[in-house]
């Protein structure tokens, strides 16, 4: 089925680059005829590539590159978080909020109570997630730079109450929690964690719930007209976004053994939405995509000393003029197409 | 039940600032009844409608529905009280296939309970729905993304979204609005079967030969205020009704 073709060149050319779907795409993009194993195989492919090569990427790395793993996934959840909370039309520039919550819920259960990680990292998830919810129900109104503007002060807010009164540690934090039983176990936990969110989340979004999240985005005005309470699914949104950082929140507590002020610091919040913006925003592959190339990068980087951030800078600035689209939205297109030239008169 | 009225809209008022949009504006609709409001740009129109559904708040006056009073309560909840309506600035959601755009009308507690997954029977449904209002369907115009779709398309998407609330009073803000002339044709018995159903029917129009064809009852507005009410022909030959529309002759 023929459903775009662009011109390749200028109009006066006599050949033209022609791009063609693939025939498996029926009607619509969520919509798909298989007709044989070939087809199937074709898109399960790149799915499965995605899960066996995460899994498998520990086994070949050493000690210093499997700990980057680590991070990186904590990243991809942060960012997995905010590419869901925008595709229901909520820009946040307030991840680290998620994850600072959960990584001090996680440690004053771990400090004050004992409760082993095997406890307090679920509850911390979903204690989180409530927590999030709630001091974000009273702003759900706004939209666009405002509502960014209050997610982006609340943890700002967090980190100087617990500097000015010393509660929970003060400016030495929590340390000395029990820790992850050993690296292995870490990096496994936090990668399963990541491919959950990831394929959770795009199977929310390919539900009707999930259609109701995208009209949110396009215009929440037609979504009220249709009797639907947007503020309730916002909140159901930023529970189930904000559980997913928590979750590395807490997961990040033990696996430091330490949590203090610097959970709620801007890394939590920046580097998750600049690897959204370099994978590409929506489908939540490009968070993860843009988190795997960021993360390991500035690692790479070391080695140039402090021409370092400046190199990262640049190199983000490219990503994002030369793809406005995101990566991976590039790369499934040309996953997706043929492209052939072919003679106009 | 000694209130026969399905809808009242009493000494409405709202104020923009320094600006009277609407000022004291009072009408009341019996069930089945079919109103038009008409009046020039800027009389006030889609504020009445925006007072009525929720979108804004009156500055002062009520709205009552079946005899509860519904004034400044969310839009959402007076959708799904029974007051449907569209938007004279069609609000397709864009990056949606027209189809999926009707479902999610379909997910409101109005409609039902979340059934079916992403293959259900909302899809079916939907199709239905655009059939009705004219999206061919065995073409491709119904899995057509919104935003690639032609005016006239996109003001029939919002007739059809509506229609799945099978709200008991349907509001039509400008439906004719920039739908060519076979467009209003093929639309306008759509609108006459919400008519011959029974339902209680607001329609705001400029295309006055089309309303007066399906129309019970007339409101005229100018400058916020009601200067008319009644039946279409004795509406028309009111003197300020003339004079608002067409300018006065001294």
């Amino acid at each position: 089925m023929i459903t775009e073709s662009k011109n390749g060149k200028t109009s006066e050319s006599k050949r033209r680059k022609e791009r063609l779907d693939r025939g498996i795409k029926a009607r619509a993009d969520t919509i798909f005829a298989l007709t044989s194993y070939r087809e199937a195989l074709y898109l399960l492919f790149p799915r499965a590539l995605v899960v066996v090569g995460m899994l498998l990427v520990p086994l070949v790395l050493d000690t210093y590159w499997t700990k980057v793993v680590v991070i990186t996934c904590v990243i991809g959840i942060l960012a997995l978080s905010w590419d869901f909370i925008a595709s229901a039309g909520m820009f946040s520039l307030g991840q680290a909020l998620f994850f600072g919550l959960g990584g001090y819920i996680a440690g004053i259960l771990n400090h004050y109570l004992g409760w082993p990680p095997v406890m307090t990292i679920p509850v911390a998830a979903v204690a989180g997630g409530i927590c999030s919810a709630l001091l974000l129900l009273p702003v759900l109104r706004l939209r666009g730079i405002y509502f960014a503007m209050v997610t982006f002060i609340l943890p700002l807010i967090g980190a100087k109450i617990i500097e000015a009164t010393g509660l929970l540690g003060g400016i030495a934090g929590l340390s000395a929690l029990t820790p992850l039983p050993n690296l292995w176990v870490a990096v496994y936990l936090i990668i399963i964690a990541l491919i959950v969110c990831l394929f959770g989340f795009r199977r929310v979004m390919d539900t009707d719930y999930g259609l109701v999240l995208k009209g949110m985005m396009d215009n929440d005005q037609a979504v009220m007209a249709s009797s639907i309470n947007i503020y309730w699914y916002k909140a159901q949104t930023l529970f189930m976004a904000a559980s997913a950082a928590a979750f590395a929140g807490a997961f990040m507590t033990h696996y430091y053994r330490f949590v203090g002020i610097p959970v709620f610091a801007m890394d939590y919040t920046i580097l998750p939405v600049a690897s959204t913006v370099v994978g590409g925003v929506g489908g939540f592959a490009g968070a993860v995509l843009g988190s795997f190339i960021l993360v390991p990068l500035c690692e790479a980087l070391r080695a140039i000393g402090s021409w370092r951030i400046v190199f990262y800078s640049f190199l983000m600035v490219l990503f994002v003029v030369v793809m406005p689209e995101g990566i991976f939205h590039y790369m499934a297109r040309k996953y997706h197409q043929f492209e052939r030239w072919v003679t106009t008169e | 039940m000694g209130n026969a009225y399905i809808l009242e809209v009493k000494n409405v008022t709202k104020d923009f600032g320094g600006v009277r949009a609407l000022h004291d504006v009072s009408f009341c609709l019996r069930e089945g009844e079919f109103l038009g409001v008409i009046g020039p740009n800027g009389s006030g129109k889609s504020t009445l409608v925006n007072s009525i559904t929720g979108f804004v708040k009156p500055t002062s006056g009520s709205v009552v529905f079946r005899g509860k009073d519904i004034t400044g309560k969310r839009p959402y909840t007076i959708s799904r009280l029974g007051i449907g309506r569209t938007f004279q600035m069609a609000k397709a959601y864009h990056h949606l296939p027209a189809f999926k755009n009707v479902i999610i009308p379909l997910c409101s507690k109005r409609v039902g309970t979340f059934k079916g997954g992403r293959y259900g029977e909302r899809d079916d449904i939907a199709l239905d729905l655009l059939e009705e209002v004219g999206f061919e369907r065995d073409s491709s115009i119904p899995y057509k993304l919104a935003n690639s779709l032609p005016h006239g398309y996109l003001k029939r998407l919002e007739l059809a979204r509506c229609l799945a609330l099978r709200s008991e009073i349907v509001i039509l803000d400008e439906l004719f609005s920039g739908m060519s002339m076979s467009e209003v044709a093929s639309t306008l018995p759509i609108v006459e079967k919400l008519k011959t159903e029974g339902r209680t029917v607001i329609m705001i129009e400029h295309r006055l030969k089309e309303l007066f064809r399906v129309v019970n009852k007339i409101v005229v507005l100018n400058f916020g205020m009601k200067i008319a009410e009644g039946s279409p022909e004795e509406v028309m030959e009111r003197e300020a009704v003339r004079s608002a529309y067409l300018g006065s002759e001294e």
